[in-house]
């Protein structure tokens, strides 16, 4: 069993994926009942390897049992499982969240969901530099569906710059895959890094010129400046539980810096050593500085979040450009900041649901149902998301700054963005629930009234927000397990020799 | 040869992005199309130019490195099935937005 651990999160949810696409024409609930077990079964395998990757050891899985430089390699290692694990749990929500009727909204939504969390996962546990690209591409272009989901102007065109971007994004990747190959002569992760430092000098020019360029792909899944401009409206336009999914899609582009940063790129790759340093940090603080400038000025609250993002992802990117101390207090933060932001665009759907007339954009409204449940909750996100005591983000947000000593600009930054966005929520709280106006009873409401009602009632809405929220409360609460493992997992990253030497050397 | 085939995947990719950069969906379309030959040729030219050398390697001195045609061969039916879907997504966006901008808005002084 755990000789094939790691190959289980990639298939489980393709086998659930392929299953609803085969059985065709099966009801709703069903289709949530399956999809829900395949969300169980995958938190189970990813529970089950993170358990057996922490204490160090990586599970390497060579499919087809080819050698390692010649066969496609899955690699297992802490960051890997880190990773799996946060997107099954976060999939987990989304899902039941899209239970309250938006799954319905258009078909194929679950075949959809489940091949995305397929590329996920494919793209965190591969060991090769193209087949990080065909799982890419499988997530992207499930991504293109859920992002259409349910149709509409807005979505539509936030999704056209969306798939073009991503489509001209992938060019690019493979421009950089091919001049990697070109100048190193091998796609393996684990094997480039070992040809690294073996680098003819005349080749030096390409190989920097496709690592530079892997930065650039890399940035724009992430939404990095100056290629952040897509992701507020394709996240803010989409449906709930898929922006909330895609929460995870920017943390795949900083996994991906992470990974090359330390593997490819770092102390042993001879004269390509470094070769990100230059850009991390500047790249980082200028995204955080303008999407803060984005937070102040939404003006609804599911754009807000899409900037809120963008300032995590900034903060994030901090963290692994301060060496050591700071990729473990990112991969800390990397939970929390995806768990927030997904809350905060489920939030932000079921407030849209409830605001009759004007949705979640700042206009005073008439008096929502339930608003002392709703306000707490936003409350409750806003706090985790500035990150203020008591929550996870504080503490994420503590240790990435103490990993920055010295360093008047990170704390600047970080700080001051962290002010404004306090004040930003304070704005959207207070419009949308403090300043009820009186609604003229002739004005039509944008819902039917029917619909109306069954939004109220839905208690799936409920229990996945309040789910994200008792994740981000573990994580507050295990702080201790979780930091530590960070800093395990950070330890790992920085010695590539033992990556190295479990994908290449050894035992079949 | 070498240079002939570099003049081609420049001009391919210089017409890719052109295009890519222009206001109406149709154009785009072609332009991410013009992008995937430009890249799917510079793949191919990764593994070094050689002709008339089997893509295996058989004891001869010399042959043609088989692993980037396996990519191209995996890029091209990517490229395939991504481009089929921007076109009928740009169709969808023509019926929905009423025009074939890409933002969706006709506005004035704006060449088609």
């Amino acid at each position: 069993m755990t000789a094939h651990l790691a190959i289980a999160p990639i298939l489980l949810p393709f086998i659930a994926g392929v299953l609803l696409l085969a059985l065709g024409r099966l009801s709703l609930p069903v289709q949530r009942w399956l999809a829900l077990i395949s969300g169980l079964a995958q938190i189970g395998a990813a529970v089950a390897l993170l358990l057996a990757v922490s204490g160090g050891d990586m599970l390497v899985y060579r499919l087809g049992d080819w050698p390692a430089p010649w066969g496609i390699v899955l690699v297992a290692d802490r960051l890997a499982a880190w990773m799996v694990l946060i997107t099954t749990l976060l999939a987990l929500w989304a899902l039941i969240y899209a239970g309250n009727g938006i799954d319905g909204q258009g078909r194929h939504f679950h075949v959809l969901f489940q091949m995305q969390l397929f590329g996920l996962a494919g793209a965190f546990l591969t060991g090769d530099l193209f087949n990080l690209f065909v799982f890419f591409e499988i997530l992207l272009i499930a991504s293109y569906g859920l992002a259409l989901h349910g149709g509409g102007a807005q979505r539509t065109r936030a999704g056209l710059h969306y798939v073009v971007m991503n489509l001209a994004g992938s060019t690019v990747f493979l421009f950089a895959a091919g001049l990697i190959y070109a100048a190193l002569g091998s796609l393996n992760l684990a094997d480039l890094a070992l040809k690294a430092s073996q680098l003819a000098p005349d080749q030096l020019g390409l190989a920097r010129a496709g690592g530079l360029l892997l930065l650039a792909v890399f940035a724009l899944k992430a939404a990095l400046l100056p290629l952040h401009l897509w992701l507020p409206a394709a996240y803010g336009g989409t449906s709930a539980p898929v922006a909330a999914l895609f929460a995870i899609m920017t943390k795949l582009g900083i996994y991906a810096i992470l990974r090359s940063h330390t593997l490819l790129f770092g102390e042993g790759a001879g004269s390509l050593a470094h070769l990100f340093d230059p850009w991390l940090m500047p790249l980082a603080l200028t995204t955080i500085a303008i999407a803060t400038l984005g937070v102040l000025a939404a003006d609804n609250l599911g754009r807000l979040s899409g900037y809120l993002v963008l300032v995590s992802v900034g903060t994030l990117l901090a963290g692994i450009a301060l060496g050591s101390q700071g990729i473990a207090a990112g991969l800390y933060y990397l939970p929390h900041s995806t768990f927030t932001a997904a809350l905060l665009f489920l939030l932000a759907d079921a407030i849209k649901r409830r605001r009759l007339q004007h949705g979640d954009t700042f206009t005073p409204d008439a008096d929502m149902a339930h608003h002392a449940l709703w306000g707490g909750l936003f409350f409750a996100a806003a706090v985790a998301v500035t990150g203020l005591p008591p929550l996870s983000g504080f503490v994420g947000k503590f240790l990435i700054l103490r990993a920055a000593p010295g360093q008047p600009w990170v704390w600047t930054v970080i700080l001051l963005a962290a002010l404004l966005a306090v004040i930003a929520l304070a704005r959207a709280g207070s419009e949308l629930f403090f300043n009820a106006a009186q609604v003229r009873a002739d004005t039509p409401s944008l819902l039917p009234a029917s619909q109306a009602a069954q939004a109220i009632a839905s208690g799936r809405e409920l229990l996945a927000v309040g789910g994200l929220l008792a994740l981000i409360l573990a994580l507050t609460v295990f702080a201790g397990p979780a930091v530590d493992y960070a800093q395990a997992t950070a330890q790992q990253l920085a010695d590539p020799a033992s990556y190295i030497s479990a994908v290449l050397g050894g035992k079949p | 040869m070498e240079v002939m085939i570099a003049l081609a995947i420049g001009t391919l990719t210089g017409c890719g992005v052109y295009l890519l950069l222009r206001a109406r969906t149709f154009p785009v379309v072609l332009g991410l199309t013009l992008l995937s030959y430009g890249v799917n040729l510079f793949l191919f030219a990764t593994g070094r130019l050689v002709i008339g050398q089997p893509p295996v390697i058989s004891g001869a001195a010399s042959y043609t490195d088989p692993l980037p045609q396996a990519l191209v061969l995996t890029a091209i039916v990517i490229g395939f099935a991504m481009t089929a879907f921007v076109i009928m997504l740009s169709l969808r966006s023509r019926d929905v937005l009423g025009n074939d901008h890409v933002d969706g808005a006709n506005q004035a002084g704006d060449a088609p």
